[in-house]
């Protein structure tokens, strides 16, 4: 158990940052450019591990750090196949954490990413509990466990859930239209968001929590697609990486929004797909 | 005398002490040394009966019931003296009303009911009394610091310390008879003497404010006292009872959700919930203490008190359908609205009438899991909730505001406020503090009861909470310099109650699987006749603690490491405009100008002048719903 949990916590970032660096690619021909190699988000890591830190003050490091305790311990409780809701509420607490990062710098164009941030994350919440209450719908359990080794996968039962949850993708993966707070498209971002005060390692370690964070969204995905057959999740693995192509390409197909209607059209794409599709499942139950 | 009987009388001879008492110091004294004194009474009594119960009769009930009945007529007297004063007159009608109405009821029709017990101590009630008796004596060890200061901030208010004072252990002693009572009539009185209470706190400072805010209160509570008269002259007349644990055992017909709805609409009133809950948000003139004590932490906990009660024979039927409706939608609606808000108590008042929405929706569904969430949310919640309204309260006092957006400098005045401060927020909403195991749970139980709309609602309203509160929290870590702090005592008197609660969290928190096991679970166990099954998981609980600690003990590995640290500490980045104190930065005139951060409130969505107008048109449409149903289901 020991074991697992230690190679959970070194191969996740190393998957993440695999994903990262195939986003890079894909964006860079979709773009018309050749893009840089694979590994690239490795070696841009581990060239600001021996860049100077600087800091604003003491504290602020101090968050981001811990959003990464939190974050880890997010990917450990779902890969082991724990409790989707207590994940959900353990990444709740890392992303404020960082938010709280944010709001310590007291920098203005800090403070202005951890505002948007937040706003994000009221945005996206909903949906997300609402998908964790949909997979125990589907599937009489919140644990990850029995949930991928059901009988029928549960989109057929959530369509509506996961076509919401794919919404809300792109702001957990910081994606265009919906990468209000911190974003790898200069041309339409304030300064550097989030990361306006971080350097050197603190922000090599927000880079990493990132990838964690890539699998901990793409995870979800896999939850709908998952049975107790080996095919079904060889299938699913496929709807992730399928999942995440479609977020790329929204990504390079869109601006940034403004956050009014990144909020309204969140909350009214869960209150319809998701809420619609919830409540057709509790008359059939 | 018995000992439950003490506990309950004692706040009672305190009030008097502390009334006669002018000499200040000396008031201060036994204020003090009475609240130890409840504490330990309430510990006590708590310790000896917690196992095995209590139910007590008494010998000469009917002289108890003959002054209970003469202190009520004094008190709709000076009720109906006080709406003709003011020209409130529907207080004047209501108190007209239900008062003769009960006084008829126990002198002609009384005679052939027997109340068998007239007081029940079982697991619930001695939450509630741990709750009202330990908080409540924090609180008024509070009180004595808070209102020397002020005094000494607001000169125009006349001085009625010992008034207030003993109106608060008046409260106390209500309080606990109205959690402790098993016979109707007794729940009664103790609602009216809270309500009361609550409206002579509200009015403390006699500005106009503070009157018209007072009579709002009476009134709601009032009317919901008017409904409780009804229910209980319906209940005895009908089912010759008058003992809330036989009616809770009857079958739920028509004649007896009647006055179940009643109960539940004077519970609705005294917990705030839409469209009652003006009166809680204009309740916040009052002094910290009293809105600490009675609008957050106990006196509104009757309300949902009396729900959880109730909760057998609301479940499935249409009223128990209405009730959770209005708890929700106050839920959404108050979480929004809070939003919107700058004023920190207004935040706590709103913070307020959300959670016990949420504890009505928990306890109205009447599962075992979801009152095993709604009695976890009711004891988590009256502990944070308290200990922010007194940090608020200490706040006010070092930094003579309490706008959220003024507390960015709190770090530099008082760093220890501001760490209660954050303990008390995240009590409030975060993993693996206790309001979430809660809410946890009670998501749990809505899926199960199959409760579709109220998982979404709850969906909904935690995004809102989880907003509002971390916005809050980010203006206390924010750590703004300001040059010009002045620091002013944080006295012993305050911050030992905000100390004690603080930890009051920490080991709830660290102990909640105890209290579930030795308190919930047997309660439920004896209400359900089954084995009540705890909703969280072991396996859960584990990672819950491993997150505690976490949380523990990250800052302790932190603080060594950047003693030593030879990071560079550098200016924050204005755009290379910074002047270099971190506060200024040069404009394009070349003057300097300071550098102002706000947090959003996005008044245009969710502000309260805009919304609670609907809100409140369709939590009547709600209740009418209600009414409509009950009238179909007599015919």
């Amino acid at each position: 158990m020991i074991l697992k949990i230690i190679l959970i916590i070194i191969i996740t970032p190393l998957v993440g940052g695999l994903l990262a660096g195939m986003d890079r690619v894909i964006s860079a021909r979709l773009q018309g450019r050749h893009g840089p190699s694979v590994f690239q988000p490795f070696y841009d890591v581990l060239k600001l591990t021996q860049k100077e830190s600087i800091q604003v003050n003491t504290m602020h490091r101090f968050y981001v750090y811990a959003s990464l305790a939190f974050i880890i311990l997010t990917v450990v409780v779902m890969l082991t196949g724990g409790d989707i809701l207590l994940a959900i509420f353990v990444l709740t607490l890392g992303s404020i954490l960082f938010v709280l990062g944010g709001y310590s710098s007291n920098s203005p164009y800090n403070t202005i990413g951890s505002e948007r941030e937040l706003l994000q994350m009221m945005a996206y919440e909903p949906m997300v509990l609402l998908t964790g209450a949909g997979l125990y719908y589907a599937d009489k359990s919140f644990f990850i466990k029995d949930i991928i080794s059901a009988k029928v996968p549960a989109i057929i039962y959530l369509p509506g859930v996961f076509l919401g949850l794919i919404y809300i993708l792109t702001f957990k993966l910081r994606k265009s239209p919906f990468d209000l707070s911190m974003s790898h498209h200069g041309h339409q971002e304030i300064v550097k968001g989030m990361t306006t005060e971080y350097s050197g390692k603190d922000l090599a370690i927000i880079e990493v929590t990132h990838w964690y964070e890539t699998v901990i969204a793409l995870t979800l995905v896999f939850l709908f697609f998952a049975t107790s057959s080996l095919e079904s999740r060889i299938f699913a693995v496929i709807a992730c990486l399928l999942a995440y192509l479609f977020e790329i390409i929204v990504d390079n197909g869109f601006a940034r929004v403004k956050w009014q209607l990144a909020l309204k059209s969140t909350w009214l794409v869960t209150g319809v797909l998701g809420s619609i599709n919830l409540i057709v499942l509790s008359f059939f139950r | 005398m018995n000992i439950i009987t003490l506990l309950i009388l004692f706040p009672l001879i305190a009030a008097i002490a502390v009334f006669l008492v002018r000499n200040d110091s000396m008031r201060n004294v036994i204020v003090k040394i009475s609240a130890l004194i409840t504490c330990i009474l309430t510990l006590y009594v708590v310790s000896t009966y917690f196992k095995t119960g209590a139910s007590l009769s008494f010998a000469n009930e009917h002289v108890i019931d003959l002054a209970i009945i003469s202190v009520e007529i004094l008190v709709a007297s000076y009720v109906i003296y006080t709406g003709i004063k003011s020209k409130c007159y529907l207080v004047s009608i209501f108190a007209a009303i239900q008062t003769p109405l009960i006084a008829w009821f126990e002198l002609t029709q009384k005679a052939g009911i027997e109340v068998k017990s007239a007081i029940i101590l079982d697991n619930l009630s001695a939450i509630m009394v741990l709750i009202v008796g330990v908080i409540g004596s924090l609180i008024c060890l509070y009180a004595v610091g808070y209102m020397k200061w002020y005094h000494e901030v607001h000169k125009d208010y006349k001085e009625r310390k010992s008034f207030f004072l003993s109106v608060v252990f008046v409260f106390l002693s209500a309080m606990l008879g109205l959690v402790l009572s098993n016979n109707l009539t007794w729940i009664y009185f103790c609602w009216e003497i809270t309500s009361l209470c609550s409206f002579l706190l509200i009015g403390y400072t006699r500005t106009k404010e503070a009157k018209k805010n007072s009579l709002l209160a009476l009134v709601i509570n009032v009317g919901g006292g008017l409904a409780f008269a009804i229910a209980i002259v319906m209940i005895g007349i009908n089912f010759k009872t008058l003992e809330l644990s036989v009616l809770i055992t009857l079958k739920p017909g028509i004649m007896v959700l009647i006055p179940v709805f009643l109960l539940s609409i004077a519970a609705l009133t005294k917990s705030a919930q839409l469209p009652f809950s003006g009166w809680l948000l204009g309740a916040m003139v009052a002094p910290t203490p009293s809105s600490a004590l009675l609008h957050s932490a106990t006196m509104v906990k009757a309300g949902v008190y009396l729900i959880i009660r109730l909760a057998p024979l609301l479940g499935q039927t249409s009223v128990g359908r209405i009730v959770t409706l209005v708890g929700g939608f106050t839920f959404l609606a108050a979480s929004l609205m809070a939003i919107a808000q700058r004023d920190g108590k207004k935040i706590l008042a709103y913070s307020t009438i959300a959670n016990l929405g949420l504890i009505v929706t928990c306890a109205s569904i009447g599962t075992q899991e979801s009152l095993w969430a709604a009695i976890l949310l009711v004891i988590f919640h009256a502990i944070s909730k308290s200990l922010l309204f007194l940090s608020v309260g200490a706040i006010e006092h070092q930094l003579g505001s309490r706008n959220v957006e003024d507390m960015n400098i709190l770090m530099h005045v008082s760093r220890k406020l501001a760490l209660y401060m954050l303990i008390g927020i995240s009590g409030m909403f975060l993993a693996p503090f206790g309001m979430l195991i809660s809410k946890w749970a009670a998501m749990k139980a809505f899926i199960d009861s199959n409760n579709i709309l109220i998982v979404i609602i709850l969906a909904y309203g935690s995004a809102a909470t989880l907003f509002y509160w971390t916005k809050w929290m980010g203006k206390l870590v924010s750590n703004a310099n300001n040059r010009n702090v002045t620091k002013k005592d944080f006295t012993l008197d305050e911050e030992l109650p905000i100390f004690i609660q603080a930890v009051l969290i920490v080991i709830a928190c660290v102990t909640f699987p105890l209290i579930s096991k030795y308190a919930l679970v047997p309660y439920l166990t004896a209400l359900f006749k089954g084995n009540a099954m705890v909703p969280i998981s072991a396996s859960d609980i584990n990672i819950m603690l491993i997150m505690l600690c976490m949380i523990l003990l990250l800052p302790i590995s932190f603080i060594p490491l950047h003693k030593k640290d030879k990071r560079r500490i550098v200016p924050i980045y204005m755009a290379g405009e910074n002047t270099g104190d971190n506060e200024t930065f040069y404009t394009a005139a070349g003057m300097t100008e300071k550098v102002e951060l706000k947090n959003w409130y996005m008044e245009g969505y969710f502000g309260s002048a805009k919304l609670t107008y609907w809100c409140n048109v369709i939590a009547i449409v709600i209740m009418c719903t209600g009414v409509i149903l009950l009238i179909r289901g007599l015919a």
